[in-house]
């Protein structure tokens, strides 16, 4: 029983990792500017990775592997925001100016967001 | 000197941890390993309270899973906006005020900020932070200010120790 | 099952790729390598669960120290041309 629960686990930890990588690349693809991109690309780093690597904790149980696993996810916590901010502070000392809305479509977004928070 | 035997005991079990093999000659090896690496970690001076945050504690393991939780939020909410066909971004750069008093609680502090996705930081200039953001919405600074509230409090326990 | 998570990470591997081949200014590109890289770390390790061959699961640990060893370096060559050279207070004096 308690096999059956930790595979369902598993696999739904698994299938929703690949989800969030596949929708992290979807946004690096269709973000208009290296800044944006990371705000997609960190998505890949935390979620997808976090939840695929949970899913093969699930698979592995209680051995050495879960430990390796653990040490991994580690690993991409604490190098991911590092260089995301290495790349955003190269690309602003290279000179690459962020994306902002054009602003007929802005006005809009304001207005849209407003009407949310209240 | 308490520093350097932490960061040997810590090294220690990561190569025990890795290694699986425990016969007297490999363990002797890893021993070996581990006192070379903290030698030439004192040689380089980085055995500190920024390389080897042990006054810490415990108290960063209780923020870290609030952190995981902020983290699946904001990812589900970057998704809706990447999955949305019109693509509603509205990025804008921003300044927030880090009220952190040392460096490593400024560091957690702008660590936090990028790996949440959503918020990136861009640079930090004494206590200022530049920080780039996806959408309005995630620098209406409800979290950013809880964020900062227990960042400082993870780093209180460094000063009230040392 | 795992070949399944394979696939799609192979998927998503291209995609990225896709990017680091279109990317108009080099800092796409190296976002794109990044990403490459940690989606590589997830191959290796679900590779290692297809095949029943944990000892994979070390690769993956070396693999992701190298890819942001060489993320870091490649951005610093970018930011001042130059590996060996650090910014020195002087230096910005002048």
């Amino acid at each position: 029983m308690i096999d059956l629960i930790l595979e369902v686990l598993s696999w739904i930890s698994i299938i929703g990792g690949i989800f969030f990588m596949m929708v992290g690349t979807i946004g690096i693809v269709r973000m208009p500017d290296v800044y944006t991109r990371l705000h997609a690309a960190g998505m890949t780093d935390t979620m997808g990775a976090g939840l695929l690597l949970l899913g093969m904790c699930f698979q592995a149980g209680l051995t050495l592997v879960l430990v390796r696993l653990v040490l991994i996810y580690a690993f991409l916590l604490f190098t991911s925001p590092i260089s995301t901010h290495a790349l955003a502070s190269a690309a602003l000392s290279g000179g690459v100016e962020p994306y902002t809305v054009p602003a007929d479509r802005s006005g809009k977004l304001n207005s849209l967001n407003g009407e949310q928070n209240s | 000197m308490l520093r350097a035997f932490g960061l040997g005991a810590i090294l220690f079990i990561f190569w025990l941890l890795l290694s699986g093999h425990y016969t007297p000659m490999l363990i002797g090896f890893g021993l070996g390993s581990c006192g070379l690496i903290v030698y030439l970690a004192m040689r380089m001076d980085v055995v500190d309270h920024e390389g080897v945050p042990l006054q810490l504690g415990g108290r960063f393991w209780m923020y870290f899973p609030w952190l995981m939780k902020e983290i699946f939020i904001a990812n589900v909410n970057v998704a809706r906006v990447i999955l949305n066909p019109r693509l509603p971004i509205s990025p804008v750069v921003t300044h927030f005020k880090a009220s952190q008093k040392s460096d490593l609680g400024k560091t957690i502090y702008a660590n936090s900020i990028t790996l949440t996705p959503g918020t990136i930081t861009t640079n930090i200039q004494g206590q200022d932070l530049e920080i780039h953001a996806l959408t309005l919405k995630d620098i209406d600074g409800r979290e950013e200010d809880e964020m900062d509230h227990r960042v400082s409090w993870v780093e209180s326990g460094s000063r009230g120790n040392s | 099952m795992f070949v399944a998570a394979t696939v799609g990470v192979l998927a998503s591997m291209s995609l990225a790729m896709t990017r680091a081949l279109m990317g108009p200014t080099v800092y796409d590109r190296v976002l794109a390598v990044n990403t490459f890289g940690t989606k590589t770390v997830l191959l290796i390790a679900v590779l290692g669960f297809l095949t029943e061959r944990p000892e994979f699961l070390d690769l993956a640990i070396v693999y992701a120290l190298i890819n942001f060893i060489g993320t870091i370096a490649v951005l610093k060559f970018f930011e001042y041309r130059d590996l060996g050279w650090t910014r020195h207070p002087e230096a910005d004096a002048e």
